[in-house]
């Protein structure tokens, strides 16, 4: 099996789980949900919403319900110590680390595939007005998030203060990808559109995505080898 | 019939690997910030061979387990598995590696099959088009005794049951040196007996067993040699003279006789 099929065979096994607790996919929906619903009552007064409130709180639920499935994907992986016996296994250490973002991705995604529409509702966003660039900013927002993510969670397994560390050292690092995701998603929802400035941003995800999945992919085998 | 050892050598051959027929632990240190989990630990041991750990809790033991899995590096020292250091075999190494963790490696949410053919292909062992990984698969099941149970969430099953599942995990890809943390635990008497059976049948089929464990009495069965571990330390267990519980203490009193001496020389 070469190294894309060791990273599907441990992405499929997470989604496997997943699929029979579905413990994560309710519990990260139900909170992304929340976040929108409670900012609703906020921003937005007599029916109008306030200019951008929608592209951040998107990512305001994008992030924290992302934290609540990293943190919790490692936890499965730490109860009966199986993490050891990944990398007991003579699988080059990337491939489980891509086999573990995958997994935590496709989730993320399909929590915001629900999101997004709560959005367009509750915050009369206009999601459909350029629905691939808007989706082109979605994913490469979460692949950033989701790798940066992977690789802390899958440090911070053994600390005894996991669930308190992984957003204290996981949101300064992904600063500038949630602000580049809500530029370039308020310029999509904006009264005046500017497409151009979205697909700019769009490029600054995607040079942040390259240079974090690099670092995480460098960095990932020697931290698991201790 | 398919045979087993075929199935695992035709997936051997598809992907690099490494042979041993020693693994020597040499002088090796394991600290852990400024607490000494191993000292100067050194021993050798051989195809055919089943070692015994034992010592009291915290002694160090499932350390040198973590270190010769290659998991843990140790702080000074080495460990040579044959002509191999593990730094430089790295992954082919650890195909030749089988673990049983105190924490069993298995996913609750999972079946018993289902765990055992995820693991097999990490070991790539999914050869003929997945029809080898799933004869492996139903021969270690029944070797389990868990058959009727293959298609049951591994968290349904009691600890017996889940043990016996886990050793069949280290035990997939015919691993050259198999490791043990605490094999009996949770064994009933029939499933500890057959364990034995099992690791007579590695003996003779020339793989290195390294076990460690607080069960003396179903240890003695099979081992061929013991050691004691005590504060990160390695002392051979003497090897005549009553049970290998009395021998075992013996070597402890010895050793803190020789201590006391030492002591009341050195003043």
């Amino acid at each position: 099996m070469g190294f894309l099929g060791t990273v599907w065979t441990i992405a499929r096994k997470d989604l496997v789980v997943e699929a029979r607790s579905r413990e994560l996919a309710y519990t990260t929906l139900f909170f992304a949900v929340s976040v929108v619903l409670v900012f609703s009552f906020s921003f937005v007064v007599d029916g109008a919403p306030l200019t951008d409130a929608a592209a951040g709180i998107l990512w305001v639920g994008i992030a924290f319900s992302g934290t609540l499935a990293l943190g919790r994907t490692f936890e499965r992986e730490r109860q009966a110590d199986t993490l050891k016996a990944l990398l007991l296994s003579p699988v080059e250490r990337p491939a489980i680390y891509l086999g573990k973002l995958v997994g935590v991705l496709l989730l993320m995604l399909g929590v915001e595939l629900f999101v997004v529409p709560i959005i367009g509702l509750l915050f009369q966003a206009p999601v459909t007005r350029a629905p691939w660039l808007l989706a082109g900013l979605l994913a490469a927002g979460t692949v950033g998030f989701a790798a940066v993510g992977t690789l802390f969670a899958a440090m911070l397994m053994r600390a005894h203060s996991r669930d308190v560390l992984l957003p204290v050292l996981l949101y300064p690092i992904t600063v500038p990808l949630v602000i580049a995701g809500v530029r370039g998603t308020a310029s999509i929802f904006a009264v005046e559109p500017n497409l151009a400035v979205a697909q700019a941003w769009l490029s600054m995800l995607v040079f942040f995505d390259a240079v974090f999945l690099t670092l995480a992919l460098w960095v990932f085998g020697p931290v698991m080898n201790e | 019939m398919v045979d087993a050892a075929d199935l695992v050598a035709e997936a051997a051959a598809e992907r690099q690997t490494v042979d041993f027929d020693a693994v020597d632990v040499e002088d090796v240190s394991r600290h852990y910030g400024r607490r000494r989990a191993l000292a100067h630990v050194s021993l050798s041991v051989g195809r055919g061979e089943i070692l015994g750990l034992f010592g009291p809790n915290g002694a160090g033991k499932s350390t040198l387990l973590s270190v010769l899995s290659t998991l843990l590096r140790p702080s000074t020292g080495r460990v040579r598995y044959g002509a191999h250091l593990s730094d430089e075999a790295g992954d082919a190494l650890r195909g030749q590696i089988g673990v049983l963790g105190h924490d069993l490696f298995l996913y609750p949410d999972l079946s018993a099959r289902e765990n055992l053919t995820f693991f097999g292909r990490l070991y790539g062992l999914d050869t003929r088009g997945g029809s080898g990984l799933e004869h492996l698969v139903n021969q270690s099941l029944a070797f389990a005794r868990l058959t009727e149970r293959a298609d049951d969430r591994a968290g349904s099953f009691s600890r017996g049951l889940r043990q016996r599942l886990a050793l069949e995990r280290a035990l997939l890809h015919q691993p050259r040196l198999l490791l043990l943390d605490e094999p009996f635990t949770g064994l009933d008497d029939e499933s500890a007996l057959v364990l034995i059976a099992r690791l007579r049948m590695l003996r003779e089929a020339g793989q290195i067993v390294v076990m460690a464990t607080h069960d003396f009495d179903t240890a003695e069965a099979v081992v061929d040699r013991a050691i004691c571990i005590d504060r990160g330390r390695a002392w051979p267990v003497t090897v005549t003279g009553g049970s290998l519980r009395d021998r075992y203490r013996r070597t402890l009193q010895e050793r803190d006789q020789a201590r006391l001496e030492k002591g009341t020389a050195g003043h």
